[in-house]
């Protein structure tokens, strides 16, 4: 369904992506893991066509993302659906309307249909109740699964969640585990889940890449995953503080910039 | 809010806008004048057309009948030859008519006055009004007045 | 040498922000079509654009006039010219004020709004998230908020000057006992259609155009922060004011210069 090849991407002089491949089977859930910052959100974006890549090709149904025109670009992204790491719901509507907004704008239904259709996806993310309410009234984790239900609205035919667990207690964190996996079964959905939390992730995920430093570290099954010697895969899946792992952004030696800071004053 | 009174409420801004538009047009400028039901050119030499405009009012009694269009320096008989768009609606004024350039008030602006004459024809487009009296040219007449009381103390 | 470098840095800077911005109209001049189909889109923007601006330009206008009214009877009197106030009031807002002033009000009121309004939503990735639903924000959100300022304000402006003209009535002629007939009888003798309204409307276009330009340029341009989006509404704020005044210079000169 979606292949990279050789991707590179920088950022300023920070290579975020140093020639990666990695390919995303149709019907799957397709997992995406790796250290804070390490470019998943930008990876997704890449998909998308919202950013260019360096070098390198993405392949989303046969097209190349990148060589596309402007209208074949859209005509894409309506089998697409994205929901963000912030949510991005349009602030100046209800929670209805911001799930209608795409329907109203893609497709001929009429206002009852909408309706219907609206109110199915509100249900799936236990969310049918809060339908009058603003974006602005939502807390960080509803907010989530409106954009999760938004994202849903159109019957993409692939789909990619950025981080949809984060900011759920326990009981939705369940719902919404369920609600990728069954979604990707009944509806044949590709899907591409960008996560921290392994084990809800390697529970549901058919295939898990994990990134790191612009690299693919490791890739496999979940089983293969847990299996695998790498020192590096082991200390993330299991997050042990301690291991090859940088908890830190790059930077300089510690004690050495804060010597560097004495001598300055 | 309501998208109905939201349309309602734009519909009024848009004609209160216009109806100000309007206002400017008709209350305020020229814009009835120049939708003259036509009008006719009626040319006039001047000796000296100094300080008459373009579009200087042309009244007969008082009262506006039309506007100076052109004025240009005729090379052949070294003079000022004034166009003026006379209102159709005026369309009887006699061929001995006089033109003379006035002044509105001591600064005001100049604009040409006329007068009627006795004649029966009338003038039609593109005649030439020939009794004609120049700008009163004010340091000319100073000059004059000075002269004038310099000869009588001799 | 470094005074040089700076330099040649901040016009290659001008220049490249020149260039997005000329880009930038020029997609949002191709999503006119788009427009056609959506009236309801403009509308909207109309309402929160024009609509909301409407008592600030009507009393500001009424307010100028008064002050017009006021200060032209105390200065042609000296010359015993009271009676071509309608004159110096109506040629004074028509020309200059009305254009300019509305513009100037417009660009605080709407234009600061417009670029706020966009680079939050920038900031919030609603723009993205709307070209991720294959719905194009230059068509959906920018195109409608251009073409509703650029519209209204030309309205504005002939607003300002028509309830300035009232309120120079209001001062010189109800107030001060200049006569009313000649305030008007003056005044339309004096103001011409095509010189003096028509090329008032014509400016206040360029200005409207200018405004709103700038307004959707800065927010959609602007760095998606708090503060990126502070500095990109104060700059829409003095870059359309430097626009609008450079621009009112020049078409004055290209308009009123000649004799
Ligand atoms: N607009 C931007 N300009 C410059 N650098 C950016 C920008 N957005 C992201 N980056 C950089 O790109 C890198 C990858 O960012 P990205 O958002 O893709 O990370 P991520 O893997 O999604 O992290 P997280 O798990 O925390 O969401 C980060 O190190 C960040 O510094
Ligand atoms: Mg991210």
């Amino acid at each position: 369904m979606i292949s990279i090849r050789n991707l590179t991407f920088s950022r300023g002089d920070r290579k975020i992506f140093d020639n990666i491949s990695l390919d995303i089977m149709p019907h799957k859930i397709t997992a995406i893991m790796g250290p804070s910052g390490t470019g998943k959100t930008t990876l997704l974006k890449l998909i998308g066509g919202q950013l260019t890549p360096d070098s390198g090709s993405i392949v989303v149904n046969q097209q190349n993302v990148h060589q596309l025109s402007r209208s074949e670009l859209y005509k894409l992204r309506k089998k697409m659906g994205m929901l963000f790491q912030s949510g991005a719901l349009l602030t100046d509507m209800s929670v209805y309307d911001n799930i209608a907004f795409p329907i109203r704008e893609h497709t001929q239904l009429t206002e009852a249909m909408i309706r219907t259709v609206v109110l199915m996806k509100l249900n799936a993310v236990g969310l049918r109740g809060a339908r009058d309410l603003m974006p602005s009234e939502l807390s960080g984790g509803m907010a989530r699964r409106v954009a999760m239900a938004r994202a849903l609205a159109l019957d993409p035919e692939m789909i990619m969640y950025d981080e949809p667990f984060t900011g759920q207690d326990p009981i939705s964190l369940g719902v919404l585990v369920q609600l990728i996996k069954t979604l990707n079964h009944t509806l044949h959905l590709t899907s591409i889940v960008v996560s921290h939390d392994v084990q809800e992730t390697a529970s549901i995920a058919d295939y898990i890449y994990l990134i790191s430093a612009g690299k693919v570290i490791g890739h496999g099954t979940p089983d293969e995953i847990r299996n695998t010697e790498s020192d590096w895969v082991q200390q993330f899946m299991q997050g042990k503080a301690d291991g090859p792992v940088p908890f830190h952004y790059p930077a300089n030696d510690f004690g050495h910039e804060l010597f560097a800071n004495d001598t300055q004053q | 809010m309501q998208s109905k009174s939201i349309e309602i409420l734009v519909g009024l801004f848009v004609s209160l806008c216009i109806a100000a538009l309007f206002f400017l047009a008709l209350q305020v400028s020229n814009f009835r004048d120049l939708q003259d039901n036509g009008s006719y050119t009626v040319l006039a030499h001047f000796e000296n057309a100094g300080g008459l405009k373009s579009k200087a009012l042309i009244s007969m009694a008082g009262v506006p009948i039309g506007r100076v269009a052109e004025i240009s320096f005729d090379a052949e008989n070294y003079d000022a030859l004034v166009k003026m768009r006379i209102d159709a609606r005026y369309k009887n004024l006699p061929t001995d008519t006089s033109a003379s350039i006035l002044t509105s008030g001591l600064l005001g602006d100049k604009y040409i006055g006329l007068t009627p004459g006795g004649l029966d024809e009338y003038l039609q487009e593109g005649d030439t009004i020939e009794l004609t009296q120049s700008a009163l040219v004010l340091e000319r007449l100073i000059s004059q007045f000075l002269f004038n009381s310099a000869d009588k103390d001799e | 040498m470094k005074f040089f470098q700076l330099i040649g840095q901040i016009s290659i800077k001008a220049l490249a922000k020149l260039g997005r911005a000329g880009l930038f109209f020029m997609s949002i001049l191709s999503s006119t079509g788009y427009l056609l189909f959506r009236p309801g889109l403009l509308i909207r923007q109309i309402y929160s654009i024009g609509v909301l601006t409407f008592w600030l330009i009507a009393i500001s206008g009424l307010f100028v006039g008064m002050v017009l009214g006021l200060q032209g009877v105390y200065t042609l009197s000296t010359f015993g010219a009271e009676s071509s106030l309608g004159i110096m009031v109506a040629a004074s807002l028509v020309r200059e004020l009305g254009p300019v002033v509305s513009a100037l009000l417009f660009a605080g009121r709407a234009g600061s709004a417009l670029t706020a309004e966009i680079g939050l939503m920038k900031a919030t990735e609603q723009l993205s998230g709307m070209e991720m639903m294959a719905i194009d924000p230059l068509k959906y959100i920018i195109a409608p908020r251009f073409f509703a300022g650029f519209i209204s304000l030309p309205l504005l402006a002939a607003l300002f000057s028509a309830s300035g003209i009232l309120g120079g009535h209001l001062a010189g002629v109800d107030l001060l006992h200049v006569d009313s007939g000649a305030y008007w009888s003056q005044m339309q003798t004096a103001i011409d259609f095509n010189d003096d309204i028509i090329n008032g409307v014509i400016k206040s276009i360029i200005f409207a155009w200018l405004v709103t330009w700038i307004a959707l340029f800065e927010g959609y341009d602007a760095i998606p922060t708090s503060a990126g989006i502070s500095r990109a509404t104060t700059r829409t704020v003095v870059n359309s004011s430097f626009a609008i005044l450079l621009f009112d210079f020049l078409l004055t000169a290209l308009m009123f210069g000649a004799p």
